[in-house]
């Protein structure tokens, strides 16, 4: 193995001499206490290094030691529950190694070695296996099975094959014969987490990604295997939605991903985690995700591999034939951590001051999402879905971060100081946000709440919009100079607002929104707006129509609960037709 | 300090380098000598004989940067020497620093004696393992409704205030420094105060401010003036963390660490990165600020099997009172909220001008509520928010359309905003609202509007504290 010797440190970057031999990408471990770093460049005998821990104390001259592999993720049971850092190193173990406080040099496998899973064989000696068979099972937590699948990159005859019975990932539980002699494998596989994982062909996203939040499964919705950016300022609840979203997502498991972020909000989502249910299932969210918590205050250039390592286990669950959601939050600070390991390199800087393969990388990750149909039998369809969180400096949009990563998303989720200060959540700007994948859910709509959700949609969109327009007006003139017909559309838009698009992430009910109650919340409010056209047609005044009992009843459609709630919601249809009806009829009398 | 170099001096060999090259900025550029360490400390001694304290920011084999605290003024180049001692940057830390002020540096500037120290810690901390944290969630009570009701303080949250040039930041700081107590536990904060580049008269108000109310017996100052070196800014924030981490993790203490100005600091951040000719960011800040508050502001916090806790409340002042400067905004990215104080209030003369409407306490959620505040807590405070956003919204178009083309509603919100300026927001400097007054407060403006019109609360809540039921209650 190469070894050679610190040349220069300047922060996270180290450069090393007497390093012909090593490759770009490259794990090397640096100084006497082998902090763990990454060859990002080299120059004639010389490396250029990113150390993913603090580099204080290092002296020129200690040596530098190549590992002759790129940075791997280790994947295989026991990934379930688990708390990482950006290294993968097991957050909880380390705690119980060396304290509340993260030290430096300490490395700790991912996987637990010593626990034992409950394997369970699917195949028998004979059986010829190639790239992603599944060659048994572990049921990992009540919600997870975990398959155990042939690696991409071998093939070969079944010799022997573990029995049913306790396993560590070390013990071997299958041998192959192949072409190169026999291979025996365990349950733990090694990934580089800058390679995609392969997959037999990728297929269009059709299937809704349900997140229980109504702005977004109504009004900008996110298929299973898309990808979706979050950009907003300060405030604006960036982290609270992508919370609720790695929380109520109708996928098998979800990868949380803070980098760059808040250590308390890292320690919340981590409590809650353990706290909550899952709606569907009644278990513990803990046993559907995973995490990987990079906080502000930890070493800058990890910010980039705790990307890749959420990447890289998103697509290893994906392969099993799993839905799995991805959040990462904050996309921007890893940008930052480019920028800085950039300008230490002294290389031309792109707008402000970002590397010009900002984009490229960016397109990197987001494109390792999708729904695919995955290698091995039995045949099976698996996705990774991305969503990013962005923090634009100044909430200003125009920022290179934003706006490469719109080039690559396809759900566009536009977080509004202006909303955010007037209390609005989800601060989701309605008339800027857009989903290109519309089209591609209507049919799963269709087949859902057997309605046309398509038309409601885009009746509640043509009102904001046309309520945007007015509020101009009315800025000139005043409400009451309005036509009623244009009062009644700026009511109904209120309501929109209020009843349907607000939601509050921490009322016990409203947290979560089943699509066909959110479907007939819309319904309710799509019903009142048309009977209140016919009715001002007829001459009522908008001021009647406002002061409707029925409007208090549309104003708290949110409390009803989650489930059996058709007949209330009848109740409510039956009594915004008797009372316009009564509305009407007073009008015609008293005419 | 002396101390600390003599027993550095013991413990370390010492190697020492006249082979200065150049001196700019705060910058001195050395020729290399072997076993140099990253980061370590270093003694700049003057042909006068002066010693300044410096640190390696960038080593190769052939060169060695030093950032100098203190600046570079004086330094020849023919007769200077550099002495590196093989350790990062510590300070002395004791119980006994309680009711003593600092420089920026650590040393006595009181009068008093030298501190005995139990111990020396590096100024920049180790990151707290995310997995050891405990979610805050023990609200503190400041006696300040427009905090307690709308953007609660909770233990080991870090909560900026973001203020402007003139405005009572300084009153106010001092007020919850006076007033700030967990309920129930009546227990008082220790606290750790930093000023870090403000001007003589800035420091005294402070420190006159707790000698008087007796709060200087609990509290560490560290007073870095704006006559002070530049470079030693830097340094401030960390030193009086480090100081705070001491009696937090070593001996439960609960401390608030108050640091007034960060602006001062983030100025001090962008003129050191100038003087080392680095890629500048957005309005010639370096690109790695954000990373560099974070290192500031995350040590705060509460953690498992621990006492004690860390809350901070670093003040500000906004440059032109812009939020989006780079200051304020990546603040407000790594802090859990913001209070955010608005000169139209002030010109109106509410103290305290809270500009409740772009405050955020983001940690609230956990620290109110049955148990905490009082079960209506929640539901009147994003009542409060969305009504007082509403009646801003009919003051701007009354001073457009004229008031009597307002409907009724929008007249109604109009009243609202007004008198939650005037009563809510409006207290005095050495009033002390408990939270029970803030939210009975807050039901007696809410009446104003009508019933149907509180959405946002639950229909039991209004029963129960809505002052209409409350009142056919008592005459039942």
């Amino acid at each position: 193995m190469v070894v050679g010797r610190i040349w220069r440190i300047s922060g996270p970057l180290v450069i090393a001499e007497g390093m012909s031999g090593s490759m770009v990408y490259e794990v090397v471990r640096v100084g006497n206490e082998g902090l763990i770093g990454e060859i990002i460049g080299l120059e004639g005998d010389r490396a250029i290094i990113q150390v993913y821990e603090d580099t204080s104390g290092l002296t020129v001259g200690e040596k530098v030691e190549g590992t002759g592999n790129p940075l791997v993720a280790e994947l295989g049971p026991g990934l379930i529950g688990a708390i990482y850092d950006g290294l993968q190193r097991p957050l909880t173990r380390l705690e119980e190694v060396a304290g509340s406080f993260i030290r430096r040099g300490i490395s700790l496998p991912s996987l637990p070695r010593d626990k034992k899973w409950p394997f369970k064989p699917v195949v028998k000696a004979g059986d010829i296996v190639g790239p992603g068979d599944i060659i048994g099972v572990v049921q990992e937590t009540s919600l997870i099975e975990h398959k155990i699948m042939i690696p991409p990159d071998v093939k070969g005859e079944v010799k022997w094959i573990a029995p049913e019975g306790d396993y560590t990932i070390e013990e071997k539980i299958i041998t192959l014969k192949t072409s190169e002699g026999d291979k025996d494998l365990t349950m733990l596989q090694k990934w580089p987490v800058r390679k995609p994982r392969p997959y037999v062909r990728k297929i269009d996203p059709s299937e809704l990604l349900v997140t229980g939040q109504r702005v977004l499964d109504y009004m900008f919705p996110l298929a299973k295997g898309g990808k979706a950016a979050i950009p907003g300022g300060f405030g604006t609840g960036k982290t609270v939605t992508l919370q609720q979203l790695a929380k109520w997502s109708d996928t098998h498991i979800n990868i949380y991903v803070g980098c760059g972020e808040r250590g308390n909000e890292m320690a919340d989502a981590l409590h809650s985690f353990r706290k909550l249910i899952e709606p569907r299932s009644g278990r513990p969210l803990m046993e559907k995700a995973v995490f990987i918590a990079n906080t502000s205050n930890m070493p800058v250039a990890a910010r980039e591999t705790s990307v890749f390592i959420g990447v890289t286990i998103g697509e290893y669950f994906r392969d099993m034939g799993y839905n799995v959601l991805m959040v990462a939050d904050s996309t921007s600070r890893w940008a930052e951590a480019m920028r800085e390991i950039s300008g230490r390199l002294e290389e031309m800087p792109g707008e402000e001051g970002f590397p010009a393969y900002l984009g490229s990388r960016l397109a990197e990750f987001y494109e390792r999402s999708g729904r695919v149909e995955t290698l091995g039998s039995p045949k099976r369809i698996g996705s990774l879905s991305i969503a990013g969180a962005v923090s634009p400096p100044g909430a200003d949009f125009s920022e290179p971060v934003t706006q490469n990563t719109l080039r690559y998303v396809r759900v566009f989720w536009a977080l509004d100081v202006a909303l955010a200060n007037r209390r609005h959540f989800p601060a989701i700007n309605w008339l800027i946000s857009y989903s290109l994948y519309v089209d591609a859910v209507a049919e799963w709509w269709r087949k859902t709440v057997k309605d046309d959700w398509k038309s409601l949609r885009e009746e509640a969109m043509r009102i904001l919009q046309k309520e945007a327009e007015l509020i101009e007006i009315v800025r000139l003139v005043g409400t009451e100079a309005l036509p009623e017909e244009d009062k009644l559309v700026l009511e109904v838009a209120r309501m929109i607002r209020e009843d349907f698009l607000q939601q509050n992430a921490f009322h016990e009910i409203d947290t979560y929104c089943p699509p066909l109650k959110a479907h007939y919340m819309m319904k309710s409010i799509i019903m009142f707006y048309r009977r209140g056209k016919e009715a001002i047609e007829m001459g009522v005044p908008v001021e009647r129509i406002r002061k409707l009992p029925v409007r208090e009843k549309i104003a708290r459609m949110k409390e009803i609960p989650n489930e059996g709630f058709e007949s209330q919601f009848t109740e409510i249809w039956n009594q915004i037709n008797r009372e316009f009806d009564e509305l009407i009829k007073e009008v015609q009398i008293s005419g | 300090m002396a101390e600390v170099e003599r027993l550095l001096e013991k413990e370390f060999f010492i190697r020492e380098t006249t082979g200065l090259t150049s001196a700019r900025g705060s910058l001195l550029f050395v020729k290399s000598v072997p076993g140099v360490k990253y980061g370590e400390i270093v003694d700049v001694e003057l042909e006068s004989g002066e010693r300044r304290l410096g640190q390696v920011i960038d080593v190769s084999r052939e060169v060695t940067v030093i950032q100098v605290f203190g600046g570079v003024s004086e330094v020849n180049l023919t007769a200077s020497r550099v002495r590196f001692k093989g350790e990062t940057l510590k300070i002395p830390v004791s119980i006994d620093m309680l009711g003593r002020i600092f420089d920026g540096m650590a040393r006595p500037i009181d009068g008093g004696p030298e501190i005995v120290p139990e111990d020396y810690m590096d100024i920049h901390g180790s990151p707290i393992n995310p997995a050891s944290r405990m979610p805050p969630s023990e609200f503190i009570e400041t006696g300040i409704s427009a905090i307690d009701g709308m953007n609660s303080l909770v233990r080991g949250q870090k909560l900026p205030i973001f203020s402007g040039s003139g405005l009572p930041h300084n009153r106010i700081a001092a007020q919850i420094v006076r007033q700030a107590r967990v309920r129930g536990e009546g227990e008082r904060f220790s606290v750790v105060f930093a000023a870090i580049g403000v001007t003589f008269d800035d420091a005294r108000f402070f420190i006159e401010n707790f000698r008087r109310t007796g709060a200087m017996e609990r509290t560490i100052a560290f007073i870095n003036t704006a006559s002070d070196p530049v470079i030693e800014r830097i340094a401030v924030p960390r030193v009086a963390l480090t100081a705070a981490e001491f009696l937090a993790w070593r001996y439960d203490m609960h401390v608030l660490v108050i640091l007034t100005d960060m602006t001062n600091y983030c100025e001090a951040l962008r003129e050191l990165s100038a003087a080392r000719e680095e890629v500048p960011g957005r309005r010639g800040y370096p690109g790695y600020m954000y990373t560099d508050l974070a290192t500031i502001y995350e040590r705060a916090g509460r953690i498992w099997g621990k006492k004690g806790s860390v809350t901070q409340m670093p003040i500000l002042t906004m440059p032109n009172d812009d939020i989006t400067h780079p200051i304020p905004d990546l603040t407000g990215y790594i802090t859990e909220g913001q209070l955010v104080l608005s000169r139209d209030l002030h010109r109106k003369g509410i103290y305290p001008p809270f500009d409740v409407l772009l405050s955020l306490s983001r940690l609230m959620k956990d620290g109110i509520g049955p148990g905490k505040t009082r079960e209506d807590h929640r539901d009147v405070f994003m009542q409060l928010y969305a009504a007082y956003a509403e009646g801003l919204h009919a003051r701007e178009l009354s001073i457009i359309v004229g008031a009597e083309s307002l409907s009724e509603r929008e007249r109604k919100y109009l009243t609202f905003a007004d008198r939650f300026e005037r009563e809510f927001i409006r207290q005095g400097e050495y009033e002390r609202r408990t939270i029970e007054q803030t939210l009975d407060l807050a039901w007696e403006l809410l009446a104003i509007l009508p019933e149907e019109e509180l959405k946002q609360i639950r229909s039991h809540i209004i029963k129960k504290y809505h002052p209409k039921y409350r009142k056919r209650k008592s005459e039942g």
